[in-house]
């Protein structure tokens, strides 16, 4: 009797394991390292990491939130000594050291899959490194101008789509006593945004990338065109005064309390912009104007990343972990306006119903044929970014000083780019 | 009884007591300090002879880091504005040593309340750093700062304190020395509980009195609190650091940055990781402080041996 109720249950358990797939039977440990420390992105992670806990009930997961900055120094050590399983990070030129101290794992594998493949190739130009990819996307966002559309109304104005109707509304904008763009430099990307954009509206994306690999000079007369048409709106006055002060965040009030009509920003900018008051009525978007007609019109989309170190122990449910992150219903989720409010990675996903990421996903899906970019500090070597948007501050203050800046720069790309 | 009996057997440590428990005592010390701070001295000398990226193979350079930084000197960059920055502040936070000096004359008498005044004098020491930066960060913003509110009023201003290149140094310098000069004037407060009265009777004996009191008979008498003054300034200011990474990460376009700050952007920061040419800027900073340091070093041995 009691044997056969033995027997009974064994083939019970038995026919349960079977029922689920085989993926399921991973075991042991996964350390898995986040630098979404922010509340919401936490919470999303955690609860996406929750639901692969679920899949996998004999997996020992330990998730560990790094604060965001102290990340990007803290992850030169534990790539190293005491490493995790699964680690966040960034695309492009980013993981470059990464990749080129054998530190993250190759998983092109993963890329070769059918499902990875077809539903991810618009990112794997930003994972790959030496013809390999070494890590997957779990999230991008489009950058663009956030506009106060109240304003734009009282002026008469319309959204532009070239230089001149750029400028004209610029102008416009300076006489109501307003600036046209906010900005805030003090931690210096912020102007390399708005350097990405001119320098890929005037010269193109595929110059622009040779200048961030270092194979053009900083004295070329294309270059000094951008920084030309720069200086044609610093010089009307369209950025708001005092902008070497702020950080991105201080430079918001600005344009919520409408000082400033508008700004050249991440998705991320309207969250803040939401919770400081401003509705969906006053705030708007476009799509940074075409400057020369003849480049193709490309974008900045910076994406965030997961990666395994190549010194994981426990690689077959890090890569599991990787593909549960990138199909198709978690980047629905994870990406939903209530989680973090970006775009999916993946092609078969749902794209939240904001209007933002509406017209982001629209833009970078359909009017981006030149390309997608990182973003300058992310494309460009840490050493030649952290030079440059130095530069692009000091121009932003004062244009005259122009030709030294440029000068300075040309040193430090003969420097960088030779070792 | 025992033990005088038997002077022969007692062992090497109790025959030798004296001599070894001094260095028993040191010992925790000594390896700390060997290991915290003398072993990473050299081997910040060894790295800047290295180019290191903190991950890869460090490949062996030779002086070149030092050549780079000579160029940036010549070529007025960085490194040149960061000395130039550093000798800025090794002349002003000077400052705070006669300020706290007559602080804390002038908190040195008793009324009613006046351990609550000092208290209130020695509260911008108490509070860390990272909130000085802070509260002068706000003082100063262009657009709400209290500063150019009060400008205001003498039809003056608006004054972009950290947004210019021409007095951001001197904007944070101030903010520093807000909390030095408190320390200096508790320092002066405790070397004035210790000035002689009788002395001071016999200069007013004399007709000593104001400046000239101060100058003959007060100062001489403090004389071992103005050194300890002087040596923290003096070392605040070369490794002043906090105040900068708060108030403008060295900007606007690197115009604040001192070498302490440099070698950290350099060496740490998001954009940094060269670790060789970090080390490099290290061993200027530490051999310009070696002068300062030999010179207190010096003039201490001087005193001790005056006695």
């Amino acid at each position: 009797m009691h044997s056969m109720f033995k027997r009974t249950a064994a083939a019970l358990a038995a026919s349960v394991a079977l029922a689920v797939p085989a993926s399921a039977e991973l075991t042991g440990e996964l350390r898995i390292f986040l630098d979404t420390s922010n509340p919401a992105p936490r919470a999303t992670m955690e609860a996406m990491i929750e639901r692969f806990q679920a899949q996998h009930p004999d997996l020992a997961i330990e998730t560990t939130v790094i604060d965001r900055e102290a990340y990007k120094t803290q992850i030169r050590n534990f790539l190293t000594a005491d490493t995790p399983d699964v680690a966040t990070w960034y695309a492009a030129n980013r993981m470059k050291p990464y990749v080129e101290a054998g530190l993250f794992e190759d998983v092109s594998d993963l890329w070769a899959e059918p499902e990875i493949a077809e539903n991810l190739a618009s990112t794997k130009g930003a994972m790959t490194i030496d013809g390999k990819q070494w890590g997957v996307p779990y999230t991008y966002y489009q950058w663009g101008v956030y506009y106060r559309k109240d304003i734009f109304d009282e002026l008469g104005l319309t959204e532009p789509t070239t230089w001149e109707e750029e400028l004209a509304n610029c102008q416009k904008i300076v006489d109501s006593g307003r600036a046209c763009y906010t900005i805030g430099t003090k931690f210096l990307w912020t102007a390399g945004g708005w350097f990405d954009y001119l320098n890929m509206r005037t010269n193109g994306f595929e110059f622009h990338n040779q200048l961030a690999n270092g194979e053009i000079s900083w004295e070329d007369d294309r270059v000094k065109q951008t920084f030309a048409n720069w200086k044609q709106l610093i010089d009307m006055g369209a950025f708001i005064d005092n902008h070497q002060t702020y950080s991105w965040q201080e430079a918001l009030p600005f344009m919520v309390k409408g000082d400033a009509a508008a700004y050249l920003m991440g998705n991320f900018a309207v969250a803040p912009l939401r919770d400081a008051g401003l509705t969906d009525d006053q705030l708007d978007f476009y799509q940074f104007v075409a400057i020369n007609p003849d480049v193709a019109l490309a974008e900045d989309a910076p994406t965030d990343t997961f990666h395994i170190p190549a010194n994981a122990a426990n690689k077959e449910a890090a890569r599991e972990f990787l593909r549960f992150v990138v199909s198709a219903d978690e980047q629905t989720e994870i990406n939903n306006g209530a989680n973090l409010g970006q775009l999916p990675v993946n092609a078969q996903s749902a794209v939240d119903d904001d209007k933002f990421l509406q017209q982001g996903f629209a833009m970078l899906s359909s009017n981006s044929p030149g390309g997608v970019a990182q973003f300058w500090d992310r494309d460009a070597p840490a050493e030649m970014a952290k030079a440059s948007m130095e530069g692009f501050q000091e121009f932003m203050v004062k244009p005259d000083n122009l030709d030294r800046i440029l000068a300075k720069l040309e040193r430090a790309r003969e420097r960088i780019y030779d070792n | 009884m025992s033990a005088v009996d038997a002077p022969d057997h007692e062992s090497w440590f109790h025959r030798n007591q004296q001599r070894i428990a001094p260095w028993l005592f040191l010992a925790p010390g000594l390896l700390f300090f060997m290991v915290y701070v003398i072993i990473p001295v050299f081997q910040s000398f060894n790295l800047s002879l290295y180019e290191w990226d903190g991950l890869g193979t460090a490949e062996y350079v030779g002086m070149r880091n030092y050549e780079d930084l000579y160029w940036e000197w010549v070529d007025r960059d960085a490194f040149f504005t960061s000395l130039k920055n550093n000798l800025i502040w090794l002349v002003l936070y000077l400052a705070a040593i006669p300020a706290g000096l007559f602080i804390a004359l002038f908190l040195n008498q008793t009324v009613w309340g006046i351990r609550l005044y000092k208290s209130l004098f020695f509260f911008p020491f108490v509070i860390s750093q990272v909130v000085v930066g802070l509260v002068f960060t706000w003082f100063y913003d262009p657009t709400f700062g209290l500063l150019n509110e009060f400008l205001g009023l003498f039809g003056l201003g608006p004054l972009n304190v950290l947004g210019d290149e021409r007095f951001v140094t001197f904007g944070i310098i101030f903010a520093g020395l807000w909390p030095q000069t408190a320390y200096c004037m508790i320092l002066y407060l405790t070397g004035l509980n210790a000035v002689d009265p009788e002395q001071i009777e016999a200069g007013r004996l004399d007709g000593a009195k104001g400046a000239r009191m101060l100058w003959h008979i007060i100062l001489p008498q403090l004389r071992p609190a103005t050194f300890i003054a002087f040596v923290v300034t003096i070392i605040g200011a070369l490794r002043s650091f906090d105040l900068i990474s708060i108030m403008t990460q060295g900007g606007p376009f690197g115009s604040s940055r001192v070498l302490a700050y440099y070698m950290f952007e350099v060496a740490l920061s998001e954009y940094g990781f060269r670790m060789g040419y970090g080390a490099a800027i290290a061993v200027i900073l530490f051999l310009i402080m070696l002068c300062f340091i030999a010179y207190f070093l010096w003039s201490m041995y001087r005193e001790e041996r005056g006695h």
